[in-house]
């Protein structure tokens, strides 16, 4: 089959693979029909993420149509599913609590090495994302197999387009997750830094969980247009100072909760950034976190602090004391995609929550690593590229 | 001070193969017991034993893949047994490989079974042959830590999981 692998910084190729095949016996197979890059995947793009080997395919945001399935998948060859990006198993302590990104089982034994001596304890399994988080086949392919099936997928209804469902698979609950751990209450005010897609779909959320005003930040003129559309207001940080604009329109209170979904890869030239800049480039720091800082200095006295933004290492110069001094609240982590995909569905079918605006360019399956260029490099008006295996 | 803390965490002395590892899984204690107990299935979920021979209640023969020189062989004894509770075992005299292990289980209420490790083993070559086993990804106490979680995935989802993408790449990665 073809698949989109990795083969190191900036270069990723079509490579021609075996096909994949049932292993254990809660696997499917699915045969791909939407696949998207996600920003995520930029930061593999960029070298930013360790335990990449030559060859590893990508991808994590896949749906498809069951073509084999093992002897206790409770799906049948024929259906439409969605597929999570998390790999869980469903009984572990933590599944059975619905923490399901901390899954005990989805990561093979020999890969928890590396997390559990970098974070303590090993995560769940992703698709695509390194030997770290478990080495699996990603879904930028023709197929893939899926462990777990019993657990992860969710069967779409017939005659629903792949568009419309294909963000159940990470995004949209990531969007919608963090706009939870933001605990919103009536009349809070919500600032959101970054207006990629998850950002864009936190900013739906929020509005959905009742904040009455949501502020956007982004550098991109075309993100910011597609915040407002969904209803909030905007800072252009090129254009404006983000404190100063945020603290006039927050009447002196700072946001209620501040939600950073921009994570390791900043944008910006500011002083912490660019000595973040300096230590990434130099192996002495891995993560350039501006926003995160400035989110944190924004919120108001008691404030909640929600990340979905990925971090993969240290930061330094954390705004610790002021985090303590105001009281904050920080809730984050990698999407328990499973407890959200059927209020999710239905909410997309009751069309509360709009999916397919993102959506600006679709390419073949074999225009992937053009897809990675452009959405690297033309963030404004690239926002979502979907790649369709046979297109 | 002596603290609470177990003797393979301490900081002073510690005996070259000394490690002990803990795992909760999801299941009742005696469940998680007779399916430990099962010497002859270990080698399903541990990467590093070809071969359990149960000899009689109490004795068994150990076949182990070893660095550099393909296995080694052993014969152990059962030198302790309370079902639901624990379970400890040692080399016969003039194994190579001298070692012994204890396993506590513990009922953990909603969360299930806890299920503490310790093995004890003199490295061929002392230090140096524990830092050999380990680049040959070998030594016994990085094992356990995988063997344990091998055992977890087993129990608790009815398989182990890979990310081998089919039956042929199963086949060269293995466990």
């Amino acid at each position: 089959m073809k698949a989109i692998a990795w083969h190191g910084k900036h270069d990723v190729r079509v490579d021609t693979v075996d096909d994949p095949g049932i292993v254990n016996p809660r696997d499917c197979i699915i045969k791909v029909t939407s696949t998207a890059i996600c920003g995520s995947d930029l930061h593999l793009y960029d070298g930013y993420i360790p335990t990449m080997q030559s060859g590893d395919i990508l991808g994590h945001e896949f749906m498809g149509e069951v073509v084999e399935v093992g002897a206790k998948s409770t799906l049948k060859k024929g259906q439409r599913v969605v597929v999570p990006f998390t790999i869980s198993c469903g009984s572990c302590y933590h599944c059975t609590k619905q923490q399901f990104s901390a899954c005990d089982n989805g990561l093979p034994a020999d890969n928890q090495d590396i997390a559990q001596e970098l974070y303590g304890q090993p995560m769940a399994g992703l698709f695509g994302y390194s030997h770290m988080t478990g080495g699996y086949a990603g879904g930028q392919a023709e197929y893939v197999r899926v462990p777990f099936s019993d657990v992860g997928p969710i069967v779409i209804p017939d005659g629903v387009e792949d568009e419309k469902v294909l963000f159940l698979s990470d995004i949209l609950p990531t969007g919608w997750m963090a706009a939870e751990n933001a605990d919103i209450e009536p009349g809070d005010t919500v600032a959101v830094w970054g207006c990629g897609p998850v950002g864009l779909f936190a900013i739906q959320s929020a509005f959905l969980l009742g904040a009455e005003r949501v502020i956007a930040i982004d550098h991109f003129p075309n993100r910011l247009k597609l915040a407002a559309k969904f209803g909030a207001e905007t800072i252009n940080f090129e254009e404006s100072a983000v404190y100063e604009a945020l603290m006039v329109m927050t009447g002196g209170i700072g946001p209620d909760a501040v939600i950073d979904s921009v994570g390791l890869e900043a944008h910006g030239f500011f002083v912490d950034n660019v000595l973040d800049q300096i230590k990434v480039s130099t192996f002495t720091g891995t993560d350039r976190a501006h926003a995160n800082r400035q989110a944190i200095i924004a919120c108001r006295k008691g404030g909640r602090v929600s990340m979905p933004a990925v971090y993969g290492g240290f930061v330094d110069k954390w705004p610790l004391g002021a985090f303590m001094e105001k009281g904050l609240t920080l809730k984050t982590g990698q999407t328990h995609v499973q407890r959200y995909l059927k209020p999710l569905l239905t909410a997309i079918l009751e069309e509360k929550i709009d999916t397919t605006f993102l959506i600006s360019h679709r390419l073949p399956l074999e225009q992937g690593p053009e897809g990675y260029r452009m959405f690297h490099d033309e963030q404004n008006e690239v926002t979502k590229i979907v790649l369709k295996p046979g297109m | 001070m002596a603290d609470d803390a177990p003797l393979a965490a301490t900081k002073n002395d510690k005996p070259t193969g000394l490690a002990a590892r803990a795992v909760t899984i999801n299941l009742p204690v005696d469940e998680v017991y007779s399916r430990f107990r099962d010497f002859a299935a270990w080698p399903s979920f541990m990467e590093n034993v070809v071969r359990i021979d149960v000899l009689d209640e109490r004795r068994s023969h150990w076949v182990v893949k070893a660095p550099m020189k393909g296995s080694v062989e052993w014969d152990a004894r059962i030198t302790e047994e309370v079902p639901g509770k624990s379970l400890a075992w040692e080399s016969e005299p003039g194994a190579e490989v001298p070692n012994r292990g204890h396993v506590t289980f513990r009922d953990a209420g909603a969360r299930g079974t806890v299920v503490v490790v310790t093995i004890d083993y003199d490295p061929p070559g002392g230090v140096i042959g524990k830092v050999i086993a380990k680049m040959f990804q070998r030594e016994p106490a990085i094992q356990a830590r995988r063997d344990l979680r091998r055992f977890k995935q087993l129990l608790e989802t009815g398989e182990i999981a890979t990310p081998a993408m089919n039956a042929k790449q199963f086949e060269e990665m293995g466990l």
